[in-house]
């Protein structure tokens, strides 16, 4: 099982570390959260709003087939420097776990490789946690099908060594 | 039923936290898993211990040495935490990457 993504979140703590590589050159990582219409696409939600510069802001919603509004997330973009960082807030609207504020971190590892960190402060470490237990509250509802997908894969890989 | 709170009492700890991560990969021997700590190696064997007794690890006999490897079962409990955390955000991550390999510049 692929372990690409990782995330680290010391009990106790208000803060989470979300690290990623990437086979992509980081201009093209950078892009992938620049361009309006590749957000959409990555991130499975309308793009409403994206001004990407210092003092800036974004709005994203998510609907069902039917059009009713699943999740609405809105922020202020403090800082946009391109190919190296993105500072900004987060909220899910009417979500469970405050507003939080997001480090992004772009850095290139050669030409065609690139890492990205997402440092995210929660308010207090009981919001974090309450955002960890509740993955599924951005909007996807498929966390059992996930869930059972993720057990099954562990299963696999320990039958492999039995 | 009180299990299931053992399970979260046990990943309650950063150290055992860490060790679940190692044999999650591949089953090690005690010895293995306590070289990646500056923990004693009593230390090590207490947490292996608490993990074990809420089932999180299990031990298997390999000729003379013991293997400590993860219990899917178990692991549900915890991935009900944190690994659906991750596994959301390592395919959202994928998705991204998948996009980017075939983005051509419109100019």
């Amino acid at each position: 099982m692929e372990r690409k993504t990782q995330i680290q979140a010391e009990t106790g703590k208000q803060d989470l570390l979300i690290t990623r590589e990437f086979e992509l050159p980081v201009e093209l990582l950078f892009k992938a959260y620049e361009d309006a219409d590749i957000v959409a696409q990555w991130m499975g939600t309308k793009v409403l709003k994206l001004e990407n510069r210092n003092h800036g802001g974004y709005v994203f919603e998510t609907s069902d087939p039917k059009g009713n509004v699943l999740m609405r997330a809105n922020g202020a973009i403090h800082e946009f420097v391109p190919n190296q960082r993105i500072t900004r807030t987060f909220e899910m609207e009417n979500g469970p776990f405050g507003i939080t504020m997001e480090y992004l971190t772009f850095e290139a590892m050669g030409e065609d490789n690139s890492k990205l960190t997402m440092h995210v402060v929660y308010k207090s470490p009981a919001l974090r946690d309450e955002n960890l237990k509740l993955p599924f509250s951005y909007g996807v509802n498929m966390a059992h099908d996930r869930l059972q997908e993720v057990v099954a894969n562990l299963k696999t890989t320990n039958h492999e060594q039995a | 039923m009180n299990l299931r709170r053992d399970v979260f009492q046990a990943i309650a700890d950063p150290t055992r936290r860490a060790i679940l991560l190692l044999v999650a990969s591949h089953a090690m021997t005690a010895g293995a898993i306590a070289a990646q700590f500056d923990t004693a190696r009593p230390t090590v064997s207490k947490h292996l211990s608490i993990l074990t007794e809420c089932e999180l690890l299990k031990q298997e006999q390999n000729g003379r040495e013991i293997l400590y490897h993860l219990n899917p079962q178990k692991m549900k409990d915890i991935a009900e935490f944190i690994e659906p955390f991750r596994q959301f955000w390592d395919d959202r991550f994928n998705k991204l990457e998948d996009i980017m390999k075939n983005y051509k510049p419109k100019n």
